[in-house]
């Protein structure tokens, strides 16, 4: 029997999703929904836009208004979404390839506006869609097809790029810490503005052999192991920071939120018609 | 009481837009096309509009395409490199069925090429820049009034045949000034989307009823929670890899184009009825060639033209007409021989056709085209 929360939200008729056994974004995909449920957001107001890649196939699979792009450039309609209609919550779904790689201009530009948009990367560490390719957040020296001797492309951290560049809700979360997953997209979701959440998710079927990480659950445990509520992390000291990173709500700022400052500038106009 | 401007082409395209009801614009600068976006942000927010400067041209197409989903009439100006840069997304629009307008202020090249010199190279990028198998719809007006009537009937196909549309201007026509008269326009009509009236509770998002052309479209936010992709689907919208799935959606996006030639398609004949000769001429060349014949026929020479508004779909049946009634068709473009192709594929040896184009980043003037053909037909 299918939980409530699928009944709910999934389009049921399209399942079983397209992912392999031990794919984190089954567990990534339910936060977002529950998140929505935390909020009781109605499901005619929400829109997800995704673009290309394993993740971005969640929109199809979830009962709103879906709109599932071309690689790269979610955040690019979805800022047509919002602008056009900003009573709409837009949550686009991404990947790590998709958002900061052909997509990273977009990303950027998003929280440079501070658009209220709550973006989630599935952050996978791969190109699984395409079997395996090296992304932007593929670890320096970890395998993958494209890099059989090991990348020597120095990984991003999403989220210090995300803050530098304007977004006022910057979080991270992990598929073995659901419920921090759960909540920090939740506040996302409440932020007015850009709020960006890194999700780190596990592909053990392609950058997992790779790399012999193991069975999913030996990756998520991995996890558990290495990811530091940022609360902990503060106090820790650079030697215990090596080979871990912080989870939980990372940055937070006051900034003007982007589709206001417009309207505010439509009012100040006074509206015309040419009818 | 005429309401009496001068308009430059680029702006008259606004104007056209705004009349048709354009709510949204969505572009990064490019020239010759600027003049639009300069525009749209100031008229825009006054119409209760929005104008959003995009970090780059994918991204200018990319939110038009989501602020159409979302209601509002959406359009999108480039230039040359960045048409190139469209295409992608363009090719989105066709397979979702989003309805935008696409203008391309045409500009040399290849690549940066002559900046921004006039030509009428993306012709045939109109046509085929978008990958894998479509039909599209492709306007090119001639004078800044047309511009603005032009621009107005770009609406209404893209939201009566739910598919992005693409107006060609070229440097020249955009940036040209002419006496438009407001008062004589403000009539035309508009055609808005046709949306569902919510009744059946299995909403089916790309299903096309009776008597239909296209699926009916609501927009994000209304209540019918459907979904969007760029992969083939069935009625439900959702993702196929079905080859019957496939073979219908594909031939139902060509067909609703081609099938609806005859309200699709626009063109100008001028002095046709006696002709032993005619060139095939657009935009802003087509008005060099109109001198250029009117010139001829001073000299004895039975000459017209025939000038395709829509270059997309061609005006093949009356092209086809022709071709059996003149013993010469001069086919004179600014470029290296683009719509020539499609003319001599119609024409299919009916008549003899000629190319006169020219790649240097000048202008095709009357009297060059004059002495082409009395050469020709002297020879």
């Amino acid at each position: 029997m299918p939980s409530e929360l699928i009944n709910n939200y999934f389009r049921t008729e399209t399942l079983p999703h397209i992912w392999c056994p031990g794919c984190g974004n089954g567990i990534v995909t339910r936060a977002i929904v529950k998140a929505i449920d935390n909020l009781n957001i109605p499901k005619d107001d929400v829109c997800i836009v995704s673009g290309i890649g394993c993740s971005s196939r969640a929109a199809g699979y979830l009962d709103f208004n879906t709109l599932h792009t071309t690689h790269g450039r979610a955040l690019a309609f979805a800022t047509g979404v919002k602008l056009a209609n900003p009573k709409l919550h837009v949550i686009v779904i991404t990947g790590d390839g998709d958002a900061s790689a052909i997509g990273g201009n977009h990303l950027i530009h998003s929280a440079r506006r501070n658009i209220d948009i709550t973006t989630v990367v599935f952050n996978n560490s791969i190109y699984g869609m395409t079997g395996g390719q090296y992304s932007p957040t593929t670890p320096m020296g970890d395998k993958a097809t494209t890099a059989p001797y090991g990348s020597i492309d120095p990984n991003f951290d999403l989220c210090e790029l995300a803050n530098a560049a304007g977004a006022t809700y910057v979080a991270r979360g992990t598929v073995y810490a659901v419920n921090i997953l759960e909540k920090v997209i939740q506040e996302g979701i409440s932020n007015k503005g850009f709020s960006f959440i890194e999700a780190i998710a596990t592909c053990p079927t392609y950058y997992g052999r790779k790399n012999k990480k193991g069975s999913a659950v030996d990756m998520i445990k991995f996890l558990k192991e290495h990811g530091v509520m940022y609360t902990a992390w503060q106090k820790m000291s650079e030697d215990e920071k090596i080979g871990k990173f912080p989870i939980g709500k990372l940055y937070t700022k006051e900034r003007k939120e982007y589709t206001e400052q417009y309207q505010m500038l439509i009012d100040s106009l006074g509206k015309e018609s040419n009818q | 009481m005429a309401e009496l401007k001068l308009m430059q082409g680029n702006e008259a395209c606004v104007m056209g837009a705004i009349h048709a009801g354009m709510r949204f614009y969505s572009g990064y600068p490019i020239t010759p096309s600027t003049e639009i976006a300069e525009l749209s942000a100031e008229l825009l927010p006054k119409y209760g509009g929005k104008f959003i400067q995009m970090e780059d041209e994918i991204a200018g197409v990319a939110a038009a395409l989501g602020a159409s989903l979302a209601g509002l009439k959406s359009m999108t100006a480039t230039s040359g490199p960045g048409f190139s840069l469209k295409q992608e997304n363009i090719g989105y629009g066709i397979m979702a069925e989003i309805p935008i307008v696409i203008v391309d202020v045409q500009r040399s090249g290849p690549s940066t090429g002559l900046p921004t010199s006039p030509s009428q190279g993306d012709i045939m990028q109109a046509r085929w820049g978008t990958h894998g198998d479509h039909s599209i719809i492709a306007l090119y007006p001639a004078s800044v009034k047309e511009i603005y009537t032009t621009t107005i009937k770009a609406f209404n196909l893209s939201e009566k045949y739910r598919t992005p549309v693409i107006l060609l201007l070229d440097e020249i026509i955009g940036h040209m000034r002419e006496k438009i008269d407001l008062e004589e326009l403000k009539n035309i009509e508009i055609y808005d989307r046709k949306k569902p009236t919510k009744s059946d509770d299995k909403y089916l998002a790309y299903k096309v009823n009776d008597g239909d052309i296209v699926p009916e479209m609501p927009s994000f936010g209304e209540g019918y929670r459907f979904h969007v992709t760029g992969l083939v689907h069935d009625e439900t919208g959702f993702p196929s890899n079905n080859e019957s799935v496939a073979d219908k959606l594909l031939n139902r996006l060509i067909n609703k184009i081609e099938d609806n030639k005859q309200d699709i398609v626009n063109f100008e004949e001028y002095l046709l009825e006696d002709s032993e000769y005619a060139i095939i001429s657009f935009g802003a060349i087509s008005r060099s060639s109109k001198v250029a014949v009117d010139k001829l026929r001073e000299q004895g020479i039975k000459i017209g033209m025939f000038r395709p508004i829509t270059i997309w779909p061609s005006p093949e049946k009356e092209i086809s007409e022709l071709s059996k009634k003149v013993k010469k068709i001069y086919v004179v473009e600014l470029n290296a021989g683009q719509y020539f192709l499609e003319v001599q594929r119609i024409v299919s040896g009916q008549c003899e056709v000629r190319k006169y184009g020219k790649i240097n980043g000048d202008i095709i003037v009357p009297q060059e085209i004059i002495s082409f053909i009395k050469e020709d037909i002297y020879a």
